[in-house]
C-alpha cells in the first residue's frame, strides 16, 4: 500500500490499513481488512469494487460516519492532512467536515431531509459553519445551485427534495457538498441509479468543478466505465483490501492481479461480437469466512498451493503501481 | 427443459467454495425456546393453562364446590386451612385456587374460540376485499364500518337480551364484535403486499387468485394477526366479565375469571383478592400468550429465525 | 424481417401493434373524473421472430417495462393489440391466459424482492408445477427442482435454502430456473443485471444466451445498459417517452444509429476507451427527460434535440424506413448517411 507513489509530496489524503469489523453478536464481519490508499491534492481516485468489496464502508470510516456498535474500527489510520481523523477531537472533525472534507451519496432522496426546501438545506452548511446568516446565506444557496446547472434556481430553491427528479437531487447532493469549497470530496456510487445520459451530465458537472476549484475526488464505484472515463488514479478492492492499484490507464489496460483481469474480461465492452462474457466463477465470499491465505483463490485461474495457505504481499510491477498477488508478474505479463 | 435430469449443466458448475452462501446451523423450535428466557417462561405458562383446561374441572371440581362457611373470606396467603386455601377464599368459603383453575375452562374456550372466530372470518373478508378491491370491497369494508360503529358493549346486551345468554351467542357476538379490527388490517397489509414483485411473478406463472393469496399473501398476513389475537385475548375476556357484570354473560354455576372479577367487584374493600386474583389470572395469561406469539413470529419468518441461529462452516 | 404476416410457423412468434398504456393519475376510488393521465406507452408496435432476442432499450420512464407487464397482462392495456403464434393475448379468457403464461416467461429486475422470503427455494421452483400440474408428476417434482438448479450453476443442497442465504446474482439464477421450469417460448427479460454486480452480470447473461442456443427461446431483454444489450440482442428497439424512436438490427443501431436521441445515447455510454476520443465526441443532451403526465406534442424528444424544427412540434413522425431496409427512425431529420 506504501508504494502507491503518487506526485508532489504527501498526500492529501492517506488511509494505511484499514480495518472494520461489524459485530452482530452472533459472528464477525470483517467489511475491511487492512485496505490503503493515497489521495494527491486535486486528482480523481477511484475506488473500484464491487458489492462487499468494503469501499463504501471504507468511504463510511473516513467520514466518522460508523456507528459504534455494530461497527468497529480495529486498525489503521486515515490522515487528511496529516492530521489522524480517527482519533481527532470531536468538534475539530465537524470543523473539518464540510469546510475541507465533503460526500455525496448514492440515493440523494434519503439523504437529504424531505420535510426542509432545498434551498434552506443549502444554506444551512453555511449557517452552520458560521459564514454568512440569513438572506446572504440563501442567496449564496441560489448562487450553488446555478452552478450546479439546475435552471430556474431562484425559485427552484424553495422547492421540495421530492419535487425534483434522480438527477437534479444529486446536483443538489453535490451543492450541498461544494458549498463551503471543500479540498477534498467523496462520492460514495453517485451516478448508479442514474440514467446513462444524466451520469455523463453528472459526470461532466464534477470534472468542470474539479478544475474549477482544484478539489480532489474520491469515486466510490462498481462501473469501469466511469472509472475508466474520469479517473486518474484507481484502487481495486476485493474482499476488503486493495488488491491492485495504480493509474487507470496502466491498471485497466494492462491489470497486474487476477481478480483486475477477471473483471475486466467479464465486462461486454472487452469483447468483440460473437465472443462469449467471461464470467468469474462462483460468488464473492462471505465476509464473515473470508478464505484462508488469498481472499481470491476459490475464483482465481491462476491459484495455486501457495494462495491457499499465505496471503500475497503486495508486489510492485512498475514504477507507482503495485499488486497483490504471488503471481503479479505471471499476470501482468500474460497480456 | 422443465428439469430433466439427464441435462449438463448450462454454465460451469462450481465447487462449494465458489458458489458460497450464508450458513447457519437450523435449529430445532425448541432450541430456539431455550434461548429466549420470557419466551421459556411464557410458554411453561400456557402449559399450565393447558393442563387447568384439560383437566380442572375434573380434578378440582369438588374443591371449588365446597362450601366451608367457618373459612369464608380468608385472605390469601396462609396454608393454616390446608394447601387449598393458599389463594384464600370467597365468601362461600370455596377456595380460590379451585376456583380459579375449574374457571381456566370456559374463560380460556370462550376467549379462544371468539378470537379465533373473528380472525377467520375478519381475515377472509379483508383478503378479499384487498386483493379483489372495487365493488365486492366496498360492500365488505361498508360492512365492517356498521359493525364497528355500534358500541361494542350495547350490541351485545342487545343481541344476548333478545336471545338467550347462551355460551354460543355469547362467543358470538364477542366475535362479531372483534371482527373489523382483522378486517382492516388485513385488507391494508394485502394492499401493499400484492405491490410486490414475487406477487407479480406468481401471477405471470399464471396462478389463480385463489392460489396467490393463500401460498403467498396469507402467510405474510398471518403474524400480523396473530399478534393481534393475543391482544384481543385479554380484550374479549374484559368484555365477557363486563357483560357476566351484566347477568348477561356467562350464567351462574357455570363460573369463568371475568364472572369472578365481575362478582368480586362488590367486595373490593373487604376482600380484594376475590377481583385481583381472577384478574391477575386475566393479565398472566394474556402476558404470557403475547410474549409467545413474538417468538412464534420470529421463528416462523425465515428471514428473522435466520439471524437467531449460529453461523457454521460447512454444508449439511 | 418486421412482416406483418399472420403467425404461421414462419411468421413472428410476438406481434405487437399500436400498444399503448396510461395511468390515471388521482385516485381511482374518487368519483370526480381523472385529473390527467401518465402517458407510460404511447402506440408501440414490433414483432419478435422465433429464437431471437430483440433489445428494448431506453431511460427511466420510457415505458419499457410497462411494455412487458402489458404483454404478461400483469397490467391491462388501454389500446392495441398483441398475438403469441396467432392467439391474441389481451382478449384471451382465463383458461387460455393461463395456457399463454406458460409459454411466455419473465425474469424480473430485483432479484431480492422476486422471491418470496417465506419459500424455500425448492418451492419457488417447483411452484409453476404447482399451478400448472399436469406438466410434471408430483413424484418426479424434487429431483427435477434439483436438477433446474444444477443447470443454473447452483448446487443441489441449496433447494433446501431460503432466498435471503444467496447474493443477488444467485438468486436471480434461482429467478431464471423458475421461469424455466415451464419451459417457455418467450421470456422477457425486465432489466434482468441492472441491480447485478458487474462480474455476476457476466454469469447471468451466459446462462441467458446458453438457455437461448440450446431451446430457441426467442428474448425481449430490456435494459438501461447499452454494452449489455448489445451483447445480447439480434435486434434493438430504442425507446424515449413511451415510443419506440428507432428498430433494427444490432448492427445497424449501434454502428449507424439513425435518431439524434440513440445517437445521444450511445455517445453517453462510458467505454473503456482511453484514448479519449470517445470523450470529445459525447453529446451532453441539455435538461431532463419530460414528465410522461405532460409530453411534448408532435416529436417528444423535440425540446431536448439539436436538430428540432417547427415541423417537429406538429405531428409525431412516425418509424420510417432508410435505404437500409428494417432500419426504422421516427424522425423528420435522420441521421442518414449517404449512400
Amino acid at each position: 500500500m506504501t508504494d502507491a507513489v503518487t506526485d508532489a509530496g504527501a498526500p492529501l489524503l492517506e488511509v494505511t490499513d484499514l480495518r472494520v469489523e461489524f459485530r452482530t453478536g452472533r459472528e464477525i464481519v470483517h467489511a475491511v481488512n487492512g485496505a490503503g490508499f493515497r489521495v494527491a491534492a486535486g486528482e480523481t481516485a477511484a475506488v473500484l469494487g464491487e458489492s462487499g468489496s468494503g469501499k463504501s464502508v471504507s468511504a463510511a470510516a473516513i467520514m466518522r460516519l460508523l456507528q459504534s456498535p455494530p461497527a468497529f474500527v480495529t486498525g489503521g489510520e486515515i490522515r487528511f492532512k496529516g492530521e489522524d481523523v480517527l482519533t481527532m477531537p470531536l468538534n475539530h472533525w465537524r470543523r473539518l467536515c464540510g469546510q475541507e472534507i465533503a460526500m455525496v451519496f448514492q440515493d440523494a432522496l434519503a439523504s437529504l431531509n424531505p420535510v426542509f426546501s432545498v434551498g434552506w438545506q443549502i444554506a444551512e452548511q453555511f449557517r452552520a459553519h458560521g459564514q454568512y446568516a440569513g438572506g446572504e446565506a440563501g442567496e449564496r444557496a441560489v448562487d450553488l445551485l446555478a452552478r450546479v446547472g439546475i435552471p430556474d434556481p431562484a425559485n427552484r430553491a424553495k422547492d421540495y427534495p421530492h419535487q425534483f427528479s434522480g438527477g437534479m437531487r444529486q446536483r443538489v447532493m453535490i451543492a450541498m457538498a461544494i458549498a463551503l469549497g471543500p479540498d477534498l470530496l467523496i462520492a460514495d456510487e453517485p451516478t448508479t441509479a442514474l440514467d446513462v445520459t444524466v451520469q455523463a451530465q453528472i459526470m461532466e458537472l464534477l470534472e468542470d468543478l474539479r478544475e474549477e476549484t482544484g478539489m480532489a475526488i474520491v469515486l466510490i464505484t462498481h462501473d469501469l466505465g466511469v472509472v475508466a472515463d474520469v479517473a486518474d488514479q484507481v484502487s481495486v478492492m476485493y474482499a476488503g483490501r486493495v488488491v491492485e492499484s495504480g493509474r487507470v490507464r496502466d491498471v485497466l489496460g494492462h491489470p497486474a492481479h487476477p481478480y483486475t483481469l477477471a473483471l475486466l474480461d467479464s465486462v461486454p465492452q472487452a469483447l468483440g461480437k460473437g465472443q462469449k462474457l467471461r464470467p468469474i466463477v462462483g460468488s464473492p465470499p462471505d465476509m464473515a469466512r473470508i478464505p484462508q491465505g488469498c481472499a481470491f483463490h476459490p475464483r482465481c485461474r491462476f491459484a495455486t498451493e501457495k494462495c491457499r495457505s499465505e496471503a500475497p504481499p503486495p508486489v510492485a510491477v512498475a514504477p507507482g503501481r503495485f499488486a497483490e498477488c504471488h503471481h503479479a508478474e505471471a499476470v501482468f505479463n500474460d497480456r | 427443459m422443465s428439469g430433466d435430469p439427464n441435462m449438463a449443466p448450462m454454465i460451469g458448475a462450481a465447487t462449494a467454495e465458489q458458489e458460497a452462501i450464508i450458513l447457519r446451523e437450523r435449529l430445532p423450535w425448541w432450541r430456539l425456546l431455550m434461548r429466549d428466557r420470557f419466551a421459556l417462561v411464557a410458554a411453561l405458562w400456557i402449559f399450565v393453562l393447558l393442563l387447568c383446561f384439560l383437566f380442572g374441572p375434573e380434578l378440582f371440581g369438588k374443591a371449588a364446590n365446597a362450601l366451608n362457611l367457618r373459612g369464608r373470606n380468608l385472605p390469601p396467603g396462609s396454608i393454616e386451612q390446608g394447601w387449598m386455601m393458599i389463594l384464600g377464599s370467597d365468601a362461600l368459603g370455596r377456595s380460590m385456587l379451585a376456583r380459579l383453575i375449574v374457571a381456566s375452562r370456559n374463560t380460556l374456550s370462550v376467549a379462544l374460540t371468539a378470537v379465533v372466530l373473528a380472525m377467520v372470518f375478519g381475515g377472509v373478508l379483508g383478503l378479499i376485499a384487498g386483493y379483489v378491491g372495487r365493488g365486492v370491497g366496498h360492500v365488505i369494508m361498508r360492512f365492517a364500518d356498521i359493525v364497528q360503529s355500534f358500541p361494542s358493549l350495547l350490541l351485545a346486551v342487545v343481541v344476548l337480551y333478545v336471545l338467550e345468554p347462551r355460551v354460543g351467542n355469547l362467543v358470538i357476538v364477542l366475535a362479531i364484535t372483534r371482527l373489523p379490527v382483522y378486517l382492516r388490517v388485513t385488507r391494508a397489509e394485502v394492499l401493499e403486499i400484492r405491490e410486490r414483485v414475487f406477487v407479480d411473478a406468481a401471477r405471470a406463472l399464471g396462478g389463480s387468485r385463489f392460489h396467490i393469496l393463500s401460498r403467498h399473501i396469507a402467510p405474510v398476513v398471518a403474524p400480523t394477526l396473530l399478534t393481534i389475537m393475543t391482544v384481543d385475548f385479554a380484550i374479549v375476556m374484559l368484555a365477557e366479565s363486563g357483560l357476566s357484570f351484566l347477568g348477561i354473560g356467562i350464567q351462574p354455576p357455570e363460573i369463568t375469571w371475568g364472572l369472578m372479577v365481575a362478582q368480586g367487584r362488590n367486595y373490593l374493600n373487604q376482600a380484594w383478592w376475590l377481583a385481583f386474583l381472577p384478574g391477575v389470572a386475566i393479565m398472566l395469561a394474556t402476558l404470557s400468550a403475547n410474549v409467545l406469539s413474538n417468538w412464534l413470529r420470529i421463528v416462523t419468518d425465515p428471514v428473522q429465525r435466520w439471524r437467531l441461529e449460529t453461523p457454521r462452516d460447512s454444508d449439511d | 424481417m418486421t412482416a406483418e404476416a399472420i403467425a404461421g410457423d414462419d411468421g413472428p412468434i410476438l406481434s405487437v401493434r399500436g400498444l399503448v398504456k396510461h395511468f390515471p393519475i388521482g385516485s381511482g376510488l374518487s368519483w370526480r373524473p381523472e385529473t390527467g393521465v401518465i402517458r407510460a406507452v404511447d402506440d408501440v408496435s414490433f414483432d419478435l421472430r422465433r429464437g431471437e432476442t430483440l433489445g428494448l432499450v431506453g431511460e427511466s420512464g420510457c415505458g419499457k417495462s410497462t411494455v412487458a407487464r402489458t404483454l404478461l397482462r400483469l397490467e391491462e392495456p388501454t389500446a392495441g393489440e398483441a398475438f403469441f403464434r396467432g392467439h391474441d393475448i389481451f382478449t384471451a379468457a382465463e383458461a387460455e391466459l393461463k395456457e399463454m403464461r406458460r409459454r411466455i416467461q419473465v425474469i424480473f429486475q430485483d432479484p431480492y424482492a422476486s422471491l418470496n422470503p417465506r419459500m424455500r427455494v425448492a418451492d419457488i421452483i417447483g411452484e409453476p408445477w404447482m399451478i400448472h400440474p399436469d406438466i410434471v408428476p408430483r413424484a418426479e417434482r424434487p429431483e427435477r427442482v434439483r436438477a433446474l438448479l444444477e443447470s443454473v450453476g447452483l448446487r443441489r443442497e441449496h433447494a433446501d435454502r431460503y432466498p435471503h442465504e444467496f447474493s443477488g446474482g444467485q438468486r436471480q439464477r434461482i429467478g431464471i430456473a423458475r421461469a424455466m421450469a415451464l419451459n417457455p417460448q418467450v421470456l422477457i427479460c425486465d432489466e434482468p443485471v441492472s441491480a447485478l454486480d458487474v462480474s455476476v452480470q457476466a454469469q447471468v447473461v451466459n446462462l441467458l444466451e446458453e438457455i437461448q442456443e440450446r431451446f430457441g427461446i426467442a428474448y425481449i431483454f430490456i435494459a438501461h445498459d447499452l454494452s449489455v444489450v448489445r451483447h445480447m440482442s439480434h435486434r434493438v428497439a430504442v425507446m424515449y417517452l413511451g415510443r419506440i424512436v428507432e428498430i433494427g438490427d444490432e448492427e445497424q443501431v449501434y454502428n449507424r444509429p439513425r435518431h439524434p436521441y440513440t445517437k445521444a445515447l450511445l455517445s453517453a455510454e462510458p467505454t473503456l476507451d482511453f484514448s479519449g476520443a470517445a470523450k470529445r465526441q459525447r453529446i451532453i443532451l441539455e435538461g431532463e427527460v419530460p414528465s410522461p403526465a405532460d409530453p411534448p406534442s408532435g416529436c417528444r424528444f423535440r425540446n431536448r434535440c439539436w436538430k428540432a424544427q417547427d415541423i417537429c412540434a406538429g405531428a409525431a413522425p412516425a418509424l420510417e424506413d432508410s435505404s437500409e431496409s428494417g432500419h426504422r427512425a421516427a424522425c423528420y431529420f435522420p441521421e442518414d448517411t449517404p449512400g
